[in-house]
């Protein structure tokens, strides 16, 4: 991929805001006109530079959330307490606005339809956004080729902290409608609605063993969360017996909470 | 042209603060956690550190003898190529000079290229330059207590001059070698020497 060219640099390009979407109250999703973008992997992520009036620059990664066959690169920002950026490019920024970008980054959290299935993705709040580019990106794939796709079942494991606080919910609801190969499995740790009959709990180990295939179908399985979410997925999902070099993660910091 | 973000103001650093972060970087007093996949667990008793030269003659330490070699404190600042910094961070190791001194005594023969390996299959390469004369070690303890296991532990390599991916979590082995050759990261499109000063994070980075 044009990241891992030698020589060439990924260069800083203006990127203009098409829309900005309300995914949840804490998230938005930023829709980008990217003029010469070379295109990305499922799972990647951009820089992001944002410059004030006086020159003073800030510089902060965001995973990709748009499939490689949408035309438009989508980044889903979740606001941070204490972020410097984050609170800008969910708050402040609207359609014609521009800002700088560099990408893709990164060329290991990453998959594509030839990399094959079946998929276990576990995702931890907004850990799901380079989790979803995949599943976009399965799902441009199952339209062209319907037959092939049906080899790639994908399970989704995704903790929130509370039904509101679910990025991408009535999408993800939509895609699985419509897709038997497709599942969706919902934790909520801390809020549920009244009539809620699923998970309830952090995701442990008994969770993960109930709910992803088992090691013997070799699964190619993504992590991407709070720090000690991914920790304990991912070291409970080698106890279980998945080669770790099938368990690719991606954990997120500064705050070390787990959704 | 850079398009100026329109109500974005940022947050100044103060001037000292500003002065030891590298272009692009921001300080954080938090500690993330940055891996590809899970955290390998070994145990003490079958953990060894091997050196191996460039004629293939290789010297290896077990635990207990690589704790028992002259150790150091080490407090520096290191910086991650996803733009965290933290500053002060506090370490013991035992210098890579230490270790290619008593290893020079075996015969094991030094290259002018090192590529680190770990458990779990990591690699990072760094030129010999950088892992000597006082600027690496392989670090075993952070503050006070042993490295967690999250963090490198049992240990790590600590090149705090470069990007923190070149200092290798769970390293088990240093390798000469003659010319350079990309590991991990530097085969999936970040840079082969990674100086933060100079932001070389991704390929092409000059």
């Amino acid at each position: 991929m044009s990241a891992a060219v030698a020589g060439a640099r990924i260069a800083w390009r203006v990127a203009t805001v098409a829309n900005v979407v309300r995914e949840t109250p804490r998230t938005r999703t930023l829709v980008l006109d990217v003029p010469g973008w070379p295109g990305h992997r499922a799972g990647q992520h951009v820089d992001v530079r944002l410059t004030a009036e006086d020159g003073y620059q800030a510089e902060r990664s965001y995973s990709i959330a748009s499939a490689p066959e949408d035309p438009k690169l989508a980044l889903t920002v979740e606001e941070l307490d204490d972020g410097e950026v984050s609170p800008y490019l969910t708050e402040e920024l609207k359609p014609g606005d521009q800002l700088e970008l560099r990408g893709p980054i990164g060329g290991y959290f990453v998959w594509d339809v030839d990399t094959g299935g079946p998929l276990f993705l576990v995702a931890g709040g907004s850990g799901i956004v380079p989790l979803m580019a995949m599943i976009r990106h399965r799902n441009s794939a199952l339209s062209a080729h319907a037959q092939a796709a049906r080899k790639l079942p994908v399970r989704l494991l995704y903790s929130s902290r509370s039904w509101d606080e679910v990025i991408y919910r009535d999408e993800l609801a939509g895609l699985v409608a419509g897709d038997p190969t497709l599942e969706v499995i919902h934790t909520l740790t801390r809020q549920a609605p009244e009539d809620w009959t699923g998970l309830r709990r952090r995701i442990d180990r008994e969770m993960l063993a109930a709910t992803s295939w088992p090691a013997s179908e070799t699964p190619r399985v993504f992590v991407c969360g709070p720090t000690p979410l991914v920790e304990a997925v991912a070291t409970a999902l080698v106890e279980l017996g998945h080669q770790p070099a099938l368990v690719k993660t991606e954990r997120f910091g500064p705050t070390g909470t787990v959704s | 042209m850079t398009p100026i973000s329109r109500g974005f103001r940022g947050r100044r650093q103060p001037e000292g603060v500003a002065a030891r972060l590298p272009p692009g970087q921001y300080e954080t007093r938090d500690f993330p956690v940055l891996s590809a996949g899970p955290t390998p667990r070994v145990s003490l008793s079958v953990w060894d550190l091997t050196l191996r030269g460039t004629d293939g003659q290789s010297m290896r330490w077990s635990w207990d003898e690589f704790v028992a070699l002259s150790r150091e404190k080490i407090t520096v600042d290191i910086h991650c190529v996803t733009k965290w910094s933290k500053f002060g961070t506090s370490w013991e190791g035992v210098a890579i000079d230490t270790l290619i001194s008593e290893a020079a005594k075996a015969g094991v023969r030094a290259g002018p290229y090192v590529l680190a390996r770990s458990d779990g299959g990591y690699t990072t390469n760094v030129p010999l330059a950088d892992l000597t004369n006082g600027k690496a070690w392989i670090a075993f303890n952070y503050g006070d207590a042993p490295l967690p296991p999250e963090h490198g532990g049992p240990a790590r390599l600590l090149v705090p001059h470069l990007y923190f991916w070149k200092s290798a979590k769970w390293v088990r082995e240093l390798r000469f070698m003659e010319s350079d050759a990309p590991g991990f990261w530097e085969s999936l499109g970040y840079h082969i020497y990674g100086d933060p000063w100079r932001e070389q994070r991704y390929a092409g980075d000059e």
